[in-house]
């Protein structure tokens, strides 16, 4: 197969799976919403408001990081996805993946947060620095469980590679990481929540204290620029996750499933707690949950 | 109370004393014996609680009033302290020495009613009025509804006494 | 004739000479905190924070695009609440499960750089009307105005207060009042209706008048806020 070929058919898949995330973004603020007892938005409101966003007729730049913070953002969410197989053997969505993609990957899901950083700061804001402040504390608090039950996966399956972890689970559900070295999921699902930041992880974007966090002098098309990589990367994160400790999915209709499945993980929690402060969200992270990713990894070594 | 009063009296030269309950007075003091009487009250008969320091103006025989409420909290008794203030120079003396919240009372006063407090921290920052020039606002003499006609552009609004419009709408023939 | 048609009448005639009693307090200078600011006069490092331009007419896009966009701006109002008086006690039951604007594609917004609806929520002191100005030109046109409560409108309960200005539509571009003391949540809604249809058929331009009667606009402002204090074009 072609360089070309590859590419167009990667960008299409790309272009899914943009669609897919922000159609569970909007799945989503309907469940929250009749979880609450409102009607809630339609499901396509994601894409109404980056429409909008889009359309707006002015704009403020802050400078030249302000304007590359977004662009950073879209870049980790692209990057994140790009190397990542979505569908096992499929040529459409089998992307870029190599030997070592888990380490890329995981380095690509905090490059974004930190270029957003960069480009918040410049915007002069001082919620701006709130939210980047806490964003990247809870951050690097939720990146520790996460890290040790990847180095878990690392001792199980002897690879780096995200195919041939996928690989190792196929056959039936019982080789899934899920049943083979659950420690290491639990850490995971948990450090997932603070991934997603819902409740009770969501004080970073606290949508009422501090106005929505670091983007709080971003408008019109940076704004949509934004909306768009939630989209991709919310979606990305769920395919990681499904590759990871959910036996990946071979065909399309697998993927879309497994994906909503994990998604709906997070939400119930989101729905039905309540939310933690920044330090105490770090200190939770760094307990329990880190404590079971060590675990899975001396489980695993002995 | 009248027994508090009785006792302030071989100190301080009170008048008007009025009780308005059994445990709620008023008494006026000369301008000058003021903080003295208040550092006494709260050092001495236990009113530790400034309720609230105001003021009111009274245009016709040109004077101020301040009152400054003091609670005690064993007895449970408030007290009133009347100060009358020459209304063409009021200037009282400061007293957030004594209560450090009297100085947000004063700094509405002096802007509200242009009474000074020489010495009051931040006394001539606006509170609530930023950038206003006209005269201070509560006096009686400024006439606010003319102030916002002459300032503001109006919408005209067709207004009805509601009496004779309802008689003109139900009883057209009488 | 009631004393209201007497002051209304008194509109029309000149303003009469005040008596010395209040005359004297208008000499007095009490205030002298007077300030006139604008952009060429901020220091450098300041110049940085605000806009050195005036704000220009925006045209629409192409008609057919145009309609496309002004559909997806209708069906996705992002309000910035500006609760000045009593009337934003009304915009809390907007959210719960009972009206549930979210429905409508609408939802508050806390920022005014992310905000297309403006929404003041009754009497506008001169105070306020700083902040609203201010709040007012950091949003990101097309940009609309709705003005609830009657206070907005003419005044309201404080027709006759010193420090209310009595019409918002002569400071700022307004698109829709909802009126009512206080207007019920479903009139608010009927109110976001209306601006909806505006917004449909291109009628809702307050951006553009804004920028094209911009000095008349800030001439207004500047006669109500005496202490200028803040740069012209701050956006």
């Amino acid at each position: 197969m072609s360089f070309a070929t590859k590419l167009m058919l990667s960008f299409l898949s790309l272009g899914v799976i943009t669609i897919w995330g922000l159609t569970l973004n909007g799945i989503v603020a309907k469940i929250f919403a009749r979880v609450q007892g409102r009607l809630g938005p339609p499901f396509w409101q994601p894409f109404i408001d980056i429409i909008k966003n889009n359309a707006k007729r002015t704009t403020v730049s802050h400078g030249i990081m302000f304007y590359l913070g977004p662009v950073f953002r879209i870049a980790g969410g692209i990057g994140t996805y790009m190397f990542i197989p979505a569908v096992l053997g499929s040529v459409m969505f089998s992307n870029y993946s190599v030997s070592g993609d888990v380490f890329l990957v995981m380095y690509f899901i905090f490059f974004g947060q930190l270029g957003m950083a960069l480009g918040a700061g410049e915007g002069g804001h001082p919620y701006s620095a709130i939210g980047v402040a806490r964003g990247l504390a809870q951050m690097t608090a939720f990146e520790v469980p996460f890290a040790l039950s990847v180095i878990s996966l690392a001792v199980q399956y002897h690879t780096l590679n995200i195919t041939e972890i996928v690989m190792a689970q196929q056959g039936s559900i019982l080789n899934w990481t899920l049943f083979t070295n659950p420690l290491a999921v639990i850490a995971a699902m948990i450090a997932m929540l603070g991934m997603t930041m819902y409740n009770p992880f969501s004080v970073v974007i606290a949508p009422q204290e501090t106005p929505i966090g670091p983007p709080t002098e971003y408008s019109a098309s940076f704004l949509g620029l934004l909306a768009t990589n939630r989209g991709i990367f919310n979606a990305a994160k769920l395919v990681l996750f499904m590759n990871l400790y959910f036996g990946g999915a071979t065909n399309i209709i697998s993927m879309l499933v497994k994906t909503f499945a994990i998604y709906m993980f997070s939400v119930f929690v989101g729905v039905a707690f309540p939310r933690f402060k920044t330090e105490d969200s770090i200190r939770f992270f760094l307990k329990v949950p880190a404590l079971l990713g060590a675990l899975a990894i001396v489980v695993w070594l002995i | 109370m009248k027994q508090l009063d009785t006792e302030l009296s071989k100190q301080f030269t009170l008048s008007d004393y009025v009780e308005q309950r059994p445990e709620l007075a008023f008494v006026t003091v000369e301008k000058q014996q003021l903080v003295p009487l208040l550092t006494y009250l709260r050092d001495t008969k236990k009113y530790t609680h400034l309720v609230t320091l105001t003021a009111v103006d009274w245009l016709e025989v040109n004077q101020f009033q301040l009152t400054y409420l003091l609670h005690n909290y064993e007895t449970h008794t408030d007290i009133g302290i009347r100060v009358k203030l020459d209304r063409d120079n009021p200037v009282m003396e400061t007293i957030h020495h004594l209560w450090e919240q009297a100085r947000v009372y004063q700094r509405e006063l002096h802007e509200m009613f242009g009474i000074d407090f020489p010495g009051s921290p931040g006394v001539e920052e606006p509170m609530i009025l930023e950038g206003w020039q006209g005269p201070p606002v509560m006096r009686r003499d400024f006439d606010t509804a003319k102030y916002s006609l002459e300032t503001y552009d109006h919408r005209k609004r067709d207004t009805r006494e509601p009496e004779i419009y309802m008689k003109e709408k139900l009883y057209p023939e009488d | 004739m009631t004393d209201i048609d007497k002051i209304h009448d008194s509109l029309e005639a000149k303003p009469e000479p005040a008596d010395t009693e209040t005359n004297n307090n208008t000499e007095r200078e009490w205030r002298k905190d007077e300030k006139t600011l604008t952009n060429s006069e901020l220091s450098l490092e300041e110049q940085d924070w605000f806009c050195d331009a005036r704000p220009q007419p925006v045209k629409p896009a192409w008609g057919p695009i145009e309609k496309f966009y002004n559909w997806a701006r209708s069906h996705s109002l992002w309000i910035l609440a500006f609760g000045t008086g009593c009337g934003a006690i009304e915009l809390r039951p907007l959210v719960t499960a009972r009206y549930d604007i979210s429905r409508l594609g609408m939802q508050p917004r806390p920022t005014p750089r992310q905000a297309s609806v403006f929404m003041i929520g009754g009497y506008v002191s001169i105070k306020t009307l700083k902040r609203i100005v201010r709040s007012y030109e950091q949003m990101q046109g097309p940009k609309f105005v709705v003005a609830v409560c009657s206070c907005a409108i003419n005044g309201g309960m404080y027709w006759d207060s010193y420090n209310t200005i009595k019409r918002i539509d002569h400071y700022i571009p307004v698109d829709v009042y909802v009126t009512g003391c206080m207007p019920r949540p479903e009139a608010v809604i009927a109110g976001f209706t209306k601006l909806k249809e505006l917004i449909m058929a291109g009628k809702a331009e307050g951006q553009n008048l804004y920028a094209e009667k911009f000095d008349w606009y800030k001439a207004n402002q500047k006669q109500v806020i005496k202490d200028w204090n803040m740069p012209d074009y701050n956006w």
